[in-house]
């Protein structure tokens, strides 16, 4: 009796928490087939019964412009574009980073291996509010202000911390023997890298990416201070659409295609992470 | 541990672009924050501590110190508590629990200014569902974003709903990593699922828990995408977190020097609170298991 009622109020509870998260995502799913009368009579629901639904938020997005269409499909090749360059940039520095950290001993004064990935880390403590006024004299007096070079830069620097947390973590549960053999074997420590360490992480490259994808595409306080008209990118742009009081059924169009990407990530994040740390710690 | 010349190689790429493009700004700050830049006065000028004397009595920035920190306080706590109590629900789930994961961790992947746009159509004061669905229930409409309490209750609200994923994966990864040896003789001795948890399952997530909640805090207190998306730190200034207004007085009223100084007392002020917090924390979990 006991138990049953306790599994209910598990359901119940795991029910509720269900519907808190998608209500936002079904929310602006049946907004962007609204028109003028499903949204101005009040909070409606279901189509067909509450309103007449229509493709006319989904058509703006791939409207002209000129013909009444929103900007959106260039911001969103733009993100695409920084998201792109900058995961890759700092899959690249911060796997080798990490690398170094996990199999070399370095020093730097008191600093050891330890302190040098504290170092990395600690990054993320410093709020984009505090170096959105350096960047953005940095860039300007670099002439690298609303430029790609200049956001795929700070972009890198701030996905850095994160590969190499994930990282260097991934790298020390790969035995080093694999390494000693493959250098006795003549490889040098590049080829040793190449070539028989990183095709035995991709489960953790896979997770470094995903994270590195999440954090540059939701990227917002220096998108919308270090770029305005060349670099255009999506996170900036919806809330601009916001403040142009832009239909509701354009807006929740425009927002769900800019989060779906992530939507997409967060499925594979969780498979990833369930099979690699999760399941191992699992055993 | 290998042994190899070439070792810098792998380290230095990245620590010379982390060097370039962290420590220089910082420094920079720094120098900026003993200078008058301004609108008016364009350029390093030394003017002393003339920048930190006007910051430490101006009340703006302590009030959005104290906004800051109550949200912040409240919204890792809701989010702990939330986390880890769905963590325990899917902890021994293997079938179903697989869809309520992917689920549950899809808030911390999608971009909180883009969601903030959903989410101020949502409680907009006459058309959107929040009051509709309290209307059901009888509850009179509420102006969400208009009034002081439920503007601030909204941002908790949607930081809540963003944030708890994030918790809650963390915990739940640390519940699978835990041995089950202490469970078993839990069992054994007869004790009860409240019992179980108070004196075995919450002082081994001790660790976990401190991690989870430091990740939280330091993210948090950088909030200020939402509340410039939502309420432009209104209604007055009762939702300006200090990151709000360290941009509207930098970037928007080109009060360099000043901000830069702002910004130095905010990151000294968060640092000092994250290492008591820290330190209390491990204080207080080294206690625990040995009195329970």
């Amino acid at each position: 009796m006991r138990l049953s009622l306790y599994i209910g109020l598990k359901w119940v509870a795991l029910g509720l928490w269900s519907i808190f998260v998608v209500a936002p995502f079904l929310w602006a799913l049946t907004t962007s087939f609204k028109s003028d009368n499903g949204v101005t009579q009040g909070a409606t629901y279901i189509p067909w019964l509450e309103y007449e639904p229509t493709l006319e938020g989904w058509a703006t997005l791939f409207r002209d412009p000129a013909q009444g269409g929103i900007e959106i499909q260039e911001p969103y090749l733009a993100s695409v574009l920084v998201t792109a360059a900058s995961t890759f940039i700092a899959l690249v520095l911060g796997t080798l980073a990490a690398y170094g950290l996990s199999r070399f001993s370095f020093r730097a004064g008191p600093m050891k291996n330890s302190d040098i990935s504290f170092f990395f880390i600690s990054q993320r403590v410093m709020p984009p509010a505090v170096l959105a006024i350096p960047y953005f004299l940095l860039l300007q007096n670099t002439a690298l202000l609303d430029t790609y070079i200049g956001i795929v830069m700070v972009y890198t620097t701030m996905l850095l911390p994160i590969v190499v947390w994930v990282m260097v973590d991934f790298f020390n549960t790969v035995p080093i023997e694999l390494d000693e053999a493959a250098m006795i074997d003549g490889c040098n420590p590049m080829q040793t890298f190449f070539r028989i360490v990183l095709p035995n992480c991709g489960p953790g490259l896979v997770v470094a990416t995903l994270l590195c994808i999440i954090f540059s595409w939701s990227e917002f306080f220096f998108a919308m201070t270090l770029s305005f008209s060349n670099v255009q990118l999506l996170p900036p742009t919806v809330v601009i659409l916001n403040s142009n009081k832009m239909p509701w059924w354009s807006l929740s169009a425009s927002a769900l295609a800019s989060v779906l990407p992530l939507i997409i990530v967060a499925f594979f994040l969780e498979r990833y992470l369930s099979r690699g740390r999760l399941a191992r710690a699992f055993k | 541990m290998l042994q190899s010349r070439y070792k810098y190689v792998f380290l230095w790429p990245a620590l010379f672009a982390l060097l370039a493009v962290i420590i220089f700004p910082l420094v920079y700050t720094v120098l900026l924050s003993f200078s008058g830049w301004s609108v008016n006065r364009i350029g390093l000028n030394w003017v002393g501590w003339a920048n930190y004397a006007r910051a430490v009595v101006d009340p703006r920035f302590w009030q959005s110190m104290g906004t800051l920190y109550t949200m912040v306080a409240l919204c890792v706590l809701f989010e702990y508590v939330l986390g880890f109590a769905l963590a325990l629900l899917l902890w021994k789930q293997s079938r179903a629990g697989r869809f309520f994961r992917v689920l549950f961790i899809v808030p911390m992947c999608v971009t909180p200014v883009i969601m903030a746009v959903v989410w101020r159509t949502i409680f907009h004061e006459t058309l959107g569902p929040m009051n509709d669905v309290l209307g059901w229930f009888g509850i009179p409409p509420v102006n969400w974003l208009s009034t002081t309490a439920p503007a601030f209750a909204t941002v908790i609200i949607i930081d809540v709903w963003q944030w708890t994923s994030f918790i809650f994966i963390l915990m739940l990864a640390g519940l699978m990593s835990l041995p089950h040896e202490p469970f078993e003789a839990a069992q054994i001795d007869g004790a009860g699922p409240i019992r179980t948890f108070i004196h075995v399952t919450f002082p081994l997530m001790a660790p976990i828990t401190l991690g989870a909640l430091v990740i939280r805090l330091i993210e948090s207190s950088k909030l200020m995408d939402t509340i410039y998306t939502l309420t432009s730190g209104g209604p007055g200034s009762s939702t300006e977190t200090t990151s709000y207004m360290l941009y509207i007085r930098g970037l928007r009223e080109f009060q360099i020097g000043y901000t830069a100084s702002m910004s130095m007392l905010y990151l000294v002020i968060m640092l000092l609170g994250l290492t008591v917090f820290a330190k209390a924390m491990t204080r207080l979990m080294r206690i625990a298991p040995s009195t329970g």
